[in-house]
């Protein structure tokens, strides 16, 4: 016991004191070597924050776009976890088009973004439109991999006891499905955030989009710094509730 | 036994049936939808114009200038990802406390979405090439040294004592024991380093640059002139499934000559 806790720590303070000092580096390659019309100390940052969150209109284009995020995680875990069981439900199914799912997950969805914008226009719609695509597959294909599990004598014996396919879908299919549904959520949370985030960018006339553009031409480094710190803080939220729902889920899935 | 292959091989066949009365399905939607007026062609353009705007634009100068800017921007990026994520992801795996000091940091910085910093890279180095390679190196970089460092952590430990106590060197422990062991999660690193890698520098090209496949894709929507945009998306798409396909057979004939 003792030393498992004795080593741990040393991993740690090396983790912090290069964290530590890496922003030390930042701060002074940034006062003594950087433009400061484009490049901000982390102590600016830091000063300019309640100024950029006591700004309104940026803290309701911060909402719409954790709105984005959660409205598109939310329809790609459901309709990723649909069309998973649908195709993962046979044989037949899997064989046939689990491939495709697999190929459509291999391509950079970003060359198609242009004409997301064009279909669902300048506003929240295509941003949800682009979360849900990136964040669908991983489900998808966890899914469709995750039924594979199913034990095929718990199936077989379901079903040679009469088993209706309602019955097996209840009792068999589901119960397992939920627990790997539950693996892909991390890898689909930080896809859903990469469209959305990429979809907020691309769109300059309005959103994070038009934020990052103002403060990058009226150089205000520590303004657009900060707007990223804020996101990326998000981000990391995000993916901790994601991976803390996971892992409850996978603890319950073993009891 | 023989049953048994039997229906597995009906199975192999009726999937591909499948498969390809899919495609041809699609395909044949796509052309009566847009025949019959059913869709905005600004939306999905008839399949014969995408072929007509896909031969102009293989025959035009600009074409061959954007794949040039793309395919350098992408290679030197990956040169700079690859080199740095090998490099530290092998200082960092062969050390079992460094690993437990960074790995977490590198996992979890690698699951925010590093697009958010693309305007940062804006900012510092212009609309040109050089921002897109930054920012294409630092994508790319994560899952080299990620792979690296679990591809060097992963060696049994107790092969390594046993060698280091029978007076093996320092190259032979590399050779023989450290490369062998880590050369398969590597590569896969690298394959997927490389996609990431140039899905980042179209992206970038996409957001905000001034050339490149990316910038193309934009200034068609831009000009709302979706038949040349479809031919690029198409031409896009093409590229990355060969490319896929070629770095897993080059990827699966390395590990096995190792």
């Amino acid at each position: 016991m003792q030393s498992v806790a004795a080593k741990p720590p040393s991993a740690a303070a090396i983790r912090w004191w290069t964290i530590a000092g890496l922003v030390l580096l930042w701060e002074a390659a940034a006062r003594l070597l950087g433009d400061p019309a484009f490049v901000a100390p982390p102590s600016l940052v830091l000063r300019t924050l309640p100024e950029l969150l006591g700004d309104p209109k940026v803290v309701a284009a911060l909402g719409t776009a954790l709105l984005e995020i959660v409205t598109a995680f939310i329809l790609a875990v459901i309709a990723g976890a649909i069309v998973g069981i649908a195709i993962g439900l046979t044989t037949l199914g899997r064989r046939t088009f689990y491939p495709f799912v697999l190929l459509l997950f291999g391509l950079p969805q970003v060359v198609v973004l242009p004409l997301v914008i064009l279909i669902f226009g300048l506003g929240p719609a295509s941003r949800i439109a682009f979360g849900f695509t990136h964040g669908v597959l991983p489900i998808m294909v966890t899914t469709i991999t995750g039924m594979r599990s199913v034990s095929p004598l718990l199936i077989s014996s379901a079903r040679s006891q009469g088993a209706t396919q309602a019955q097996m879908l209840r009792h068999i299919i589901f119960p397992t499905m939920i627990a790997t549904v539950f693996t892909g959520l991390r890898l689909a949370m930080s896809l859903t955030l990469l469209g959305v985030v990429l979809a907020e960018l691309f769109v300059s006339t309005n959103g994070i989009g038009n934020y990052t553009q103002i403060f990058a031409e009226t150089f205000k480094p520590g303004k657009l710094y900060g707007l990223i710190l804020v996101l990326a803080v998000t981000a990391v939220a995000l993916n901790e509730i994601v991976a803390l729902v996971e892992a409850r889920f996978s603890r319950w899935k073993q009891s | 036994m023989l049953a048994q292959a039997k229906v597995e091989r009906r199975l192999t066949a009726l999937s591909h049936l499948i498969q390809l009365a899919v495609i041809v399905a699609a395909v044949g939607a796509w052309a009566f939808l847009t025949s019959a007026h059913a869709i905005n062609p600004l939306f999905l353009p008839a399949p014969l114009a995408v072929l007509k705007a896909l031969v102009h634009l293989v025959g035009s100068r600009g074409f061959w200038g954007a794949v040039g800017v793309t395919t350098f921007t992408t290679a030197v990026a990956y040169a700079i990802a690859a080199s740095a994520g090998i490099v530290l992801g092998f200082f960092i795996g062969r050390s079992p406390t460094l690993t437990a000091a960074y790995r977490p940091v590198l996992a979890g910085l690698f699951a925010i979405p590093l697009t958010l910093f693309f305007p940062l890279f804006v900012v510092m180095f212009g609309l040109g090439p050089a921002s897109k390679i930054a920012f294409g190196a630092l994508y790319g970089f994560f899952p080299i040294v990620l792979n690296t460092i679990a591809g060097f952590s992963g060696i049994d430990r107790l092969f390594l004592r046993s060698a280091q106590s029978q007076g093996a060197t320092r190259a032979q422990t590399l050779r023989h024991i450290f490369l062998p062991g880590a050369w398969p999660v590597v590569l896969a690193g690298l394959r997927i380093g490389f996609f990431i890698t140039f899905a980042s520098v179209l992206g970038g090209e996409t957001l905000s640059s001034a050339a490149g496949v990316g910038y193309s894709i934009a200034h068609e929507g831009d000009l709302l002139d979706s038949p040349p945009m479809f031919a690029w998306i198409a031409i896009v798409l093409t590229v990355t499934v060969l490319l896929n396909l070629a770095l897993t057979v080059l990827e699966k004939r390395a590990v096995r000559s190792s």
